[in-house]
């Protein structure tokens, strides 16, 4: 019950990491290891053809015996070029059909394009993918993308990359309220008190990568968003107090002052 | 002489080749890599029987890092 479950596998971790950004392999790997994550997103690019073709490959520093890799379409503006870059990547990862869907729709705020996201999604559904979806902070488009068939819906918290925090957290709520698939704030978050916000609202997980990435000690950041991620989850379990707007209330007895 | 488009990049081999001479001849052999070929991906299973044809356009990818 206090696991997380996609598309039927339980996991132990509500923290997903990306692997962009890093200095170099042994970073990436040190800082995933320090956050505790299991699954970890990864970008499908071209091959340099003609260049040095025994460089190290990040699914060697990253094995998939020993994580769910969770390739992306961080690139793509329509359906199609995600639909195909997906294809690839369960052919790259063995047949192994669980993915995020992000089809971008400005490549300065890199905001989702949500008719071609829900396209794709519609698409790549039928064709047996286990579809985790980036998408808008939209309540209505969420629990279109839920109707479709994905597993896991994941609106952002706020730009891609910008380390800005929980901008809308009603509606987010609203999301989380009306969902009966897993909702993953995806992007936004940039220290560890806006993950454990985030998991404070009923968020079943975050997705990050800069955060970690571009910290100044990136495998202390993993460290921290590991803790700032169970944190809010148990105060999400444990239910907070009321908020009580006009007045206080006193910790310590009000009876047996001495002097009185 | 075959001419196959590779990932937008036109290159001329000398001889008819298959998708597994193709990767052989780029140094992939082993790596894991994903390959598509116009439009269509060509499955591991199939790389060894896959002639590839003057005009093909051939896409090679691998997983690099990304959020």
């Amino acid at each position: 019950m206090h696991q997380l479950t996609i598309a039927g596998k339980a996991y132990r971790s509500r923290l997903l990491v990306g692997t962009g950004k890093y200095k170099d392999f042994a970073e990436t790997r040190a800082a995933i290891d320090a956050s505790g994550a299991e699954i970890v997103t990864v970008a499908i690019r071209r091959t340099n053809i003609g260049q040095d073709a025994s460089q190290p490959n990040l699914l060697d520093a990253i094995p998939p015996s020993q994580f769910t890799i969770l390739p992306n379409t961080a690139g793509c503006y329509t359906a199609d070029d995600a639909v195909r870059t997906l294809r690839l990547a369960r052919e790259l990862l063995d047949g192994h059909p669980l993915c995020k869907l992000e089809v971008l729709g400005d490549p300065t705020n890199l905001f989702p394009n949500m008719p071609e996201t829900l396209k794709a999604a519609e698409t790549l559904v039928k064709e047996g993918f286990q579809v985790m979806v980036y998408c808008a902070d939209d309540p209505i488009q969420c629990k279109m993308l839920e109707e479709i068939g994905c597993v896991a819906v994941m609106p952002l918290a706020s730009l891609i990359g910008s380390g800005m925090g929980i901008v809308n957290p009603w509606n987010l709520r609203l999301i989380i309220d009306n969902a009966k698939v897993p909702i993953i704030v995806d992007a936004g978050v940039g220290t560890a008190s806006d993950a454990t916000i985030a998991m404070e609202l009923g968020c079943d997980g975050v997705l990050m990568n800069t955060a970690i990435a571009h910290a100044k000690n990136p495998v202390l950041m993993a460290s921290a968003m590991k803790k700032g991620i169970e944190a809010g989850r148990e105060a999400f379990l444990a239910g907070r107090m009321a908020r009580k707007y006009y007045s206080a209330d006193p910790s310590s007895p009000t009876s047996g002052l001495i002097g009185s | 002489m075959l001419d196959l488009k590779i990932n937008g990049e036109v290159r001329q081999f000398p001889a008819a080749l298959t998708v597994t001479g193709l990767i052989d001849q780029l140094g992939y052999t082993g790596k894991r890599i994903a390959v598509e070929r116009n439009g269509e991906i060509v499955p591991k299973s199939q790389h060894a029987t896959t002639q590839l044809a003057a005009g093909d356009q051939l896409e090679i990818v691998v997983a690099v890092g990304g959020g």
